[in-house]
């Protein structure tokens, strides 16, 4: 009893690495994530369902109207799921967005800040624990898309980079909402705001219709547009078909430009996102 | 005897709210400061600032040595807060809790664990220890923050209204812990809008309230006039009791608003009977926190005199 304070403190802080400990401290806080995840399972349920209804309406009700080439209905399938992942990717990061403005404005930001923990783990962490859940849908998402006629047709290296380009990819973007999400007041404010910029990008792309269906004046937006990238990116590796519009450079190296845009979106956003971070509520 | 806190001219503005206006702290190793004042009065902001989390305008302070805007990882090592509000994870168990800030305090998973137990045993949690907080009561919340904020053997601890929103048994139980930790050698800031708790746990106590001008008019028809004129000197509204003409203007910077108040009344035709400044004094304090609290929600603190040796008159 009273050894409890003003001991010297043996057993902590052994001189580590600073990058040692952004790790260590990263992984003690996505397991806080993670922990919360399975807590409220609700919210796992409801990021899978919706992707999932996604699927089944393009799939068997407006599918029939969208043309892709030869092949109907079941090549419409296969040209959809690619586009439903990156959909699914894009829409994880309201979710990152809102966690991390009502993280913000609670005490255990405090109780982070008190601590000598390295502060941006507290945004590592989080990101960290997103995107195992991003995976995890990813994974349930392809065997929806299997049972409904999918095929991955090209082999098990290219299929494999599709995946990590998705993961990387959804890694990347979840700093973009993580740096939102330290601007807004609330909670409320950043569930719209976290939202409202993720509809452009998402569907002024080419993830349910080819780009050839779209007004001219839009298709150089659709065509270098992340999200179009990284579906026609992962349509070429699946083996899934590519309605293309001509031979201009995101068409002919989606995949080179995709990886190109996590790695810009990490060196541009996850910097910015530490400082605001550091400098909310000073 | 070595400082184990030291603050010299601390301020800190909100846009235009004045939070702090040059304070000064000393805590000397191993004692109990107690810092008392009414709701708006700066306590939060001085122990947020002390404790790493947020910057001063001006001023300088160290805890245990470090200084709090240059070294701050080597003063988050030493010291233990335990905020206004409750900084814990709902979601989690108050066992996932604590052995989370212990890994980030950078203890083994073996060490967290241990202390995890050990904390919750201490402080009578050990039965609710694998439930969620958002089953917790208040004053289970308050201990386990407390447990939180300990995780890392603290020399300097940080307590901001500990006991707020407690009653009357589970305040009883808080300072029992408090004391403990005090005997033990912790030195601890406490923030309190309660005397009797000052009085208890406290050796010596720091007043923090606003400075204020008092103008008594030389007829009652000018002092409602003379309020609203002199308002913009203010850094709060000001209050006036027409029945013995007086004007309380809350104020920063006391001597030059005097000034200023003087030639503006003048100027507009105003007799003063009496003008002067009034520090705030811990018999103020004790009667806007127990009584007519009035300007108390707008902030500005001045420091105050300190008491010395008012430990034990329970
Ligand atoms: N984030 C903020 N933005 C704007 N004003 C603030 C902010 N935090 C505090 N203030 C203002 O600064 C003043 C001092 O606030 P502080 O929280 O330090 O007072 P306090 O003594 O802790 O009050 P209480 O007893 O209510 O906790 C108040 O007038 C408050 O309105
Ligand atoms: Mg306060």
């Amino acid at each position: 009893m009273s050894t409890l304070t003003s001991q010297p403190t043996k057993e902590s802080t052994a001189p580590r690495p600073r990058f040692g400990w952004l790790i260590t401290d990263s992984i003690s806080v996505s397991r806080r994530h993670l922990l919360k995840i399975t807590r409220v399972p609700e919210s796992l349920f409801f990021a899978l369902i919706q992707p999932v209804m996604f699927v089944l309406l393009f799939a068997f009700v407006f599918g029939g109207a969208i043309d892709v080439g030869p092949g109907g209905a079941q090549s419409y399938r296969e040209y959809l799921i690619p586009g439903i992942l990156a959909q699914t990717v894009m829409f994880a990061v309201a979710g990152i967005t809102v966690g991390i403005t009502e993280d913000a404005s609670k005490g255990i930001m405090d109780r982070f800040r008190s601590l000598p923990m390295r502060p941006g783990a507290v945004l590592t962490g989080h990101t960290l624990a997103s995107l195992l859940q991003n995976i995890l849908v990813i994974g349930i998402l392809s065997v929806t898309g299997l049972a409904v006629g999918w095929r991955i047709h090209n082999g098990f290296s290219d299929a494999a980079l599709a995946y990590l380009m998705f993961a990387s990819f959804a890694y990347a973007i979840t700093w973009v909402g993580a740096w939102i999400g330290l601007h807004m007041p609330n909670s409320e404010v950043a569930g719209t705001a976290g939202l409202a910029w993720i509809f452009p990008f998402t569907f002024a792309s080419n993830i349910f219709t080819p780009v050839a269906t779209m007004p001219t004046w839009l298709q150089p937006f659709v065509l270098w547009n992340p999200v179009s990238c990284l579906a026609l990116a992962a349509r070429k590796l699946f083996g899934n078909p590519t309605p293309l519009l001509g031979d201009s450079f995101p068409e002919r190296y989606p995949v080179q430009l995709s990886f190109a845009y996590c790695f810009l979106l990490l060196a541009i956003f996850a910097p910015l996102a530490v400082r605001a971070f550091k400098t909310r509520n000073k | 005897m070595t400082l184990a806190i030291k603050a010299s001219g601390l301020a800190k503005a909100y846009g235009d709210v004045i939070a702090l206006n040059g304070i000064d702290i000393e805590v000397e190793q191993g004692t109990v400061l107690g810092l008392l004042g009414p709701n708006g009065s700066g306590k939060t902001t001085t122990v947020r600032i002390l404790a790493t989390l947020l910057q001063a305008d001006s001023g300088s302070a160290s805890v245990g040595g470090f200084d709090v805007a240059t070294q701050p990882d080597e003063v988050r090592s030493v010291i233990g807060l335990t905020g206004q509000y409750a900084a814990v994870d709902e979601y989690l168990t108050g066992r996932e809790n604590l052995e989370l800030f212990g890994r980030l305090f950078h203890l083994s998973k073996f060490d967290a664990a241990k202390r995890a137990t050990e904390l919750l045993d201490r402080f009578d949690l050990s039965d609710a220890a694998d439930r969620g907080i958002k089953g917790y009561s208040g004053g289970m919340r308050r201990r386990l923050d407390l447990a939180a904020s300990l995780i890392g053997r603290p020399n300097v601890l940080f307590l901001d209204e500990p006991t707020t929103g407690l009653d009357p048994r589970s305040r009883q139980g808080m300072w029992a812990v408090i004391e403990d930790l005090i005997s033990e050698g912790t030195t601890v800031l406490l923030t309190t809008q309660y005397l009797e708790e000052a009085d208890q746990l406290a050796n010596r106590i720091v007043v923090l309230d606003h400075d204020r001008i008092e103008i008594v008019c030389e007829s009652a028809q000018d002092v409602a006039r003379a309020a609203s004129l002199i308002q913009e000197f203010g850094s709060a509204p000001a209050t006036s009791e027409e029945v013995v003409k007086t004007v309380l203007l809350p104020v920063a910077g006391g001597s030059t608003a005097i000034v200023n108040i003087v030639r503006k009344l003048d100027e507009n035709k105003i007799a003063i009977a009496d003008i002067a400044l009034r520090r705030p004094t811990l018999d103020d304090v004790f009667l806007s926190l127990t009584g007519h609290a009035t300007e108390a929600d707008e902030a500005i603190s001045a420091p105050a005199k300190g008491r010395r040796g008012r430990k034990a008159r329970s």
